[in-house]
């Protein structure tokens, strides 16, 4: 099996879908002949051709808008936003159209499409090259959020993704774009959506955490058996449809659980996450549930990884509720 | 094929001979703009300036000339291409060094970075980096100044790639319906990252967009610092005026590649030379030339910018940073609210 980064991984997939079906487009600001700010498109433009992959003036709203209309009649739009930050601008045809086609045409029509977006902090890019905005889009219903950590689950993910009916936002941890590698099958596979992936078994802590922040998590549970403590760590891989099972059937085991998420605290994924298992593991809690998150601030340019829920933020929050 | 249109036609030059102390402060500035850019991909080298930086090289006089034609309490906007706007308005190299190096004492405590700059003393209301998002903000701004009652006229800075966005469109629209007293300058320099002008625009001629909105109208190569001077002046004059927007289009060039991560691979090394050859600074010192301003006046003026540049990079370098109490979670009041 090849070592790929995620990059890699990802242009892979992208290849591999655009070769299996020509109803596959994809879109983006410089995604063509560049082969995209960060690379992922690289070579398709040569391979694909310029009615297969195409370059757009700067204007995301008219991205999304047309590749939603595109979408209608039966192509299979995937469109990049160069950086997650960029993605407002598109957000009244997301919320306002993309969500909502499947509903107010009662079935009749779908908008099979992928956006993908380079997501979070750790590359010095401050307010606006930072954020990870997944919980404004989990909240609009009809949208399905995809965030794998992995190269082998980007590719697998992003296959499914592309093959699933419905909308999917496909949040890529640029943080770890190339410094995430590993064993990646060659071919055609694909990873469901909606199922997450228990990385580390353990008994004492569930900790849940997705993208960059996978790695962090795991870090920290290294740390945390030095203390005794033994993480289970999941990394949840699909946001929206979550899995709970998978968190139920960890909590119960654990009792204890803590979040980790880049974005601002309030009203972040944890929330949703805590009230998931609030609702479905309540008596079986030993701790109460705790959250390392950005912080409630935009995304500043120094104290970045004072912002960033790393493995030191993390490890005391899971000593903390082991020992509660 | 782009529609082409000749440029209305400018403002008669002004009777007046050349003021040339005006013309070496204009340079001075050019060339302290040249030398902090030049200072900053340095810095970004050595690791002291992360994740982005875009340079304002090559394109100097169009900030330069551009806020010449503007009185102090004029507003400015722009976009992420900043530093260069910032110093031409009047913030020091210090704050917008210390700023880059992500310092306390930066214009923004460091918590903004390169492309968000600030500076409410001198009425530079900040570097935008959601591209075309500040132009609607930017009229808001020349409404106040109207609402107000006072005769401030407003700058809004963007590149052609904002063109093709709403914000550009929305923007207009409400200037020319408003009435609003702003000047919006596309510092067009033919790339919107690595896609050319003529992949992005059906008309390439972006000036052209005023007339859909009944706006006045300017569009010029940007060579001449002077030149931009009078021709933004003519505009501000209308803004001050008689309340009109006008759309000033100026065909510019940046040396360097989109940001310092781009190696600009889409242009030709010809291209790029060419450019160079009129680079607007180097006219401006052979202007001051031929205008009799000795050559030992001109590197006088350079050593000081020389001094004021070393003295700023010593600044950021021995400033603290911030600490982590602005992250204290309100952006409303208490520790971030300064
Ligand atoms: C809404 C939005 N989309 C995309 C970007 C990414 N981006 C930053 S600058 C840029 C190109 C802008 O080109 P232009 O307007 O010509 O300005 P220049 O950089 O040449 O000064 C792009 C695509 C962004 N910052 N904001």
């Amino acid at each position: 099996m090849p070592q790929l980064n995620m990059v890699q991984a990802i242009n892979d997939a992208l290849a591999l879908e655009m070769a299996r079906d020509d109803r596959v487009v994809v879109l983006g600001e410089d995604v063509a002949k560049v082969g995209g700010v960060f690379r992922v498109t690289q070579g398709l433009y040569e391979r694909f051709g310029e009615e297969r992959v195409i370059d757009t003036p700067l204007a995301e709203n008219g991205i999304i808008g047309s590749a939603i209309g595109m979408a209608l009649y039966g192509l299979v739009p995937i469109a990049e936003i160069q950086f997650a930050d960029f993605i407002f601008p598109a957000y009244d045809q997301i919320v306002s159209e993309l969500a909502k086609i499947r509903y107010r045409s009662g079935g009749e029509y779908t908008a099979k499409l992928v956006i993908r977006v380079p997501v979070g902090g750790g590359i010095r890019g401050g307010l606006y090259h930072s954020q990870s905005p997944e919980s404004l889009f989990i909240h609009v219903a009809g949208l399905k959020v995809v965030a794998p950590a992995t190269p082998a689950d980007a590719k697998g993910l992003l296959l499914a993704s592309i093959r699933d009916p419905d909308p999917v936002l496909f949040f890529e941890p640029k943080r770890v774009y190339r410094a995430a590698k590993g064993e990646v099958p060659d071919g055609d596979y694909e990873i469901p959506l909606g199922k997450a992936k228990v990385v580390r078994e353990g008994k004492h802590v569930t900790v849940i955490a997705w993208g960059a922040m996978l790695y962090e998590a795991i870090a920290a549970a290294d740390e945390a058996i030095k203390a005794g403590v033994e993480c289970e760590v999941i990394d949840l891989r699909t946001l929206w449809p979550v899995d709970i099972d998978t968190i139920e059937g960890s909590v119960k085991k654990t009792g204890r659980v803590v979040v980790v998420h880049e974005a601002p605290r309030s009203c972040g994924f944890g929330a949703e996450l805590i009230a998931l298992i609030n609702e479905r593991a309540f008596l079986h809690l030993e701790a109460p549930p705790k959250r390392v998150t950005g912080f409630d601030t935009p995304f500043p340019y120094q104290l970045e990884m004072d912002y960033l829920p790393l493995a030191h933020r993390i490890l005391p929050a899971v000593l903390e509720t082991a020992q509660f | 094929m782009t529609k082409e249109s000749s440029p209305p036609a400018p403002p008669s030059p002004k009777a007046s001979p050349v003021d040339v102390e005006h013309l070496a402060h204009l340079y001075r500035q050019m060339f302290l703009i040249r030398r902090v850019e030049e200072e900053s991909a340095r810095a970004y080298a050595t690791g002291k300036i992360g994740g982005f930086l875009h340079l304002y090289i090559g394109q100097e006089a169009v900030g330069v000339g551009a806020i010449a034609a503007l009185r102090p309490d004029d507003s400015v906007v722009t976009t992420y291409r900043d530093h260069g706007i910032a110093l031409a308005k009047g913030m020091s190299a210090r704050s917008l060094l210390a700023e880059l190096w992500g310092k306390k004492t930066g214009c923004s405590q460091g918590l903004g970075g390169s492309m968000h700059l600030f500076d409410k003393e001198h009425n530079m209301l900040g570097g935008y980096g959601i591209v075309g998002g500040h132009i609607p903000l930017a009229c808001g701004v020349a409404f106040a100044a109207k609402y107000q009652g006072q005769d401030r006229v407003t700058l809004c800075f963007f590149g052609e790639g904002a063109v093709s966005i709403g914000g550009f469109h929305e923007g207009l629209s409400l200037a020319a319906l408003w009435k609003l007293p702003i000047v919006f300058i596309c510092e067009n320099n033919e790339y919107a990252m690595g896609t050319p002008l003529s992949r992005t625009l059906s008309v390439e001629d972006v000036s052209l967009k005023a007339d859909a909105y009944g706006m006045a109208r300017d569009r010029f190569v940007a060579d001449d610092v002077l030149e931009v001077q009078a021709r933004v002046g003519a505009a501000v004059e209308r803004a001050r005026k008689e309340q009109a927007p006008t759309l000033v289009e100026m065909r510019t060039y940046r040396f360097r590649g989109h940001s310092m991560s781009d190696p600009a691979k889409y242009r030709t090394q010809t291209e790029l030379d060419e450019h160079k050859q009129r680079d607007p600074m180097t006219r401006a010192r052979e202007r001051l030339l031929t205008l009799e301003y000795k050559e030992g006046r001109i590197s006088a003026l350079e050593r000081s910018v020389e001094e004021e540049v070393a003295d700023a990079v010593k600044f950021a370098d021995e400033s603290p940073e911030p600490d982590t109490s602005v992250l204290a979670p309100t952006t409303y009041d208490g520790a971030f609210a300064y």
